[in-house]
């Protein structure tokens, strides 16, 4: 939150729910599902921001969860990845249940603090499937040919825990795994000496992945040499 | 709203009227959920400070705050993510007692909650008065952790708990309402779970 680029500039916006049909259904691993929905009266969003998914049971009981929006505003589906948690209440319905065509009850783009405006340079941070809305990040950088601005380290545990991993890297990311050698590189969290080139010159930073992850991931980019006024977090945790 | 094929209640209903629509009950765990990194703070170094709209802008520093009444809220918490955790126990002071030093001017409708952060929130003067409203430094009888907010946060427990700020460190009153991060952020005014006040738009 430096001085010129605080939350007083970010306005308000009323959103409202609305309906989602599901056209393409995807499990890359068999913890995460990979969701394409067609959105009606769809908003723009900027990359970083999530929508809600909310199930409706006969009885009118509702569960709702937020997920990271995967795709760029340009994509004519909204992609969204979600986490299969144990017991997971709608991570476990869209999982096993939900099938191509199924309509679902969403709502977005929510969120103006973790998001990208694709102007100011920045490094993110991000784990497992925190890599979500590094993903829009990247598309929505490829597309307007500025990935010059955006400099991204993804860490998962191996190339099969690790969603978009062959993206990332044809990217440019830095992908590190905790319990995989890739290439030259042993397994291990990134260190400050390899994120230091990523966060040079950087004026925002994006940290997203658990709650483990984030209090690992937030002191090793001050150490990187990242002004802590700049780090915007964004955690998820097993809600289901 | 269509009814979600093949969705169903899987999870128990909880206990009643405890649980608020789109809630459910997180059992032992207790999330973490914050937007800024973690910072960490000296109880020497806090202080509370209620201004704006007042006769007595007053700062409590940490053992000026602890020679206050102490005050406990034992009760339910309900975040905006959808969980709710029941039966907390947590230990502070009233807000009430703040505002009774620092005394609010008539005009005073609104409160800012500043956290040292950076982090705002905003709440109507009159969801933080009446034993409502606590500033806390324990939460089940051990001190607050920095993930939780400590060495002290705002309680407001009968709104969603991004109400209730963590490492608070102001109060200041208002004669109109200013939003603070997550409502600029798209999140509801007065974010009341059992009316579901989740985003800006919510009735």
């Amino acid at each position: 939150m430096s001085a010129d680029r605080s939350i007083d500039d970010v306005v308000p916006r009323e959103t409202a729910w609305t309906t989602g049909t599901i056209i393409t259904k995807e499990q890359p691993t068999p913890d995460q599902v990979l969701l394409r929905l067609h959105v009606d009266d769809r908003h723009h969003h900027d990359p970083g921001q999530h929508y809600v998914v909310r199930l409706r049971a006969p009885d009118d009981y509702t569960a709702q969860r937020s997920y990271s929006v995967a795709s760029d505003d340009e994509d004519p589906l909204l992609e969204l990845l979600v986490e299969r948690f144990p017991d997971g209440e709608v991570s476990g319905h869209l999982a096993d249940v939900a099938e191509v065509g199924d309509v679902l009850e969403v709502r977005g783009p929510i969120g103006r603090w973790f998001r990208w405006d694709a102007r100011t340079p920045a490094v993110c941070l991000v784990g497992g499937t925190g890599v979500v809305p590094a993903v829009s990040m990247l598309r929505t950088a490829r597309r307007l040919r500025r990935s010059d601005l955006l400099r991204i380290a993804a860490v998962g545990r191996d190339p099969e825990h690790l969603p978009y991993a062959a993206e990332l890297a044809r990217g440019g990311a830095l992908v590190a795994y905790t319990r995989h050698d890739e290439g030259d590189r042993a397994r291990g969290v990134p260190t400050a000496a390899e994120l230091a080139p990523l966060a040079a010159g950087a004026e925002v930073a994006f940290v997203c992945g658990s709650p483990r992850f984030v209090s690992l991931a937030t002191p090793l980019l001050i150490e990187a040499g990242v002004d802590p006024t700049t780090i915007r977090v964004e955690q998820f945790g097993a809600t289901g | 709203m269509p009814v979600t094929r093949g969705f169903f209640r899987k999870r128990a209903q909880g206990p009643e009227g405890r649980i608020p629509p789109g809630q459910y009950d997180t059992g032992s765990s207790w999330p973490v959920l914050t937007a800024e990194a973690t910072p960490r703070i000296d109880p020497a170094d806090w202080s509370i400070t209620v201004d704006g709209l007042v006769e007595e802008p007053t700062t409590w520093t940490w053992d000026e705050a602890h020679r206050l009444p102490s005050a406990t809220y034992s009760g339910d918490i309900h975040c905006v993510t959808t969980w709710t955790k029941l039966d907390m126990v947590f230990r502070g002071i009233s807000v009430d007692d703040l505002l009774a030093a620092a005394r609010p001017r008539p005009e005073a409708r609104f409160v800012l909650a500043h956290s040292s952060t950076g982090y705002t929130t905003n709440l109507p003067l009159e969801d933080v008065t009446g034993g409502q409203a606590w500033v806390v430094w324990e939460a089940e009888s051990k001190p607050l952790t920095p993930e939780h907010g400590g060495p002290a946060r705002l309680l407001v427990p009968h709104l969603y708990f991004w109400k209730s700020a963590k490492w608070v460190s102001r109060l200041e009153l208002l004669e109109e309402d200013q939003q603070g991060f997550w409502e600029r952020n798209g999140y509801h005014d007065r974010g009341d779970p059992w009316r579901e006040q989740r985003y800006q738009g919510d009735a």
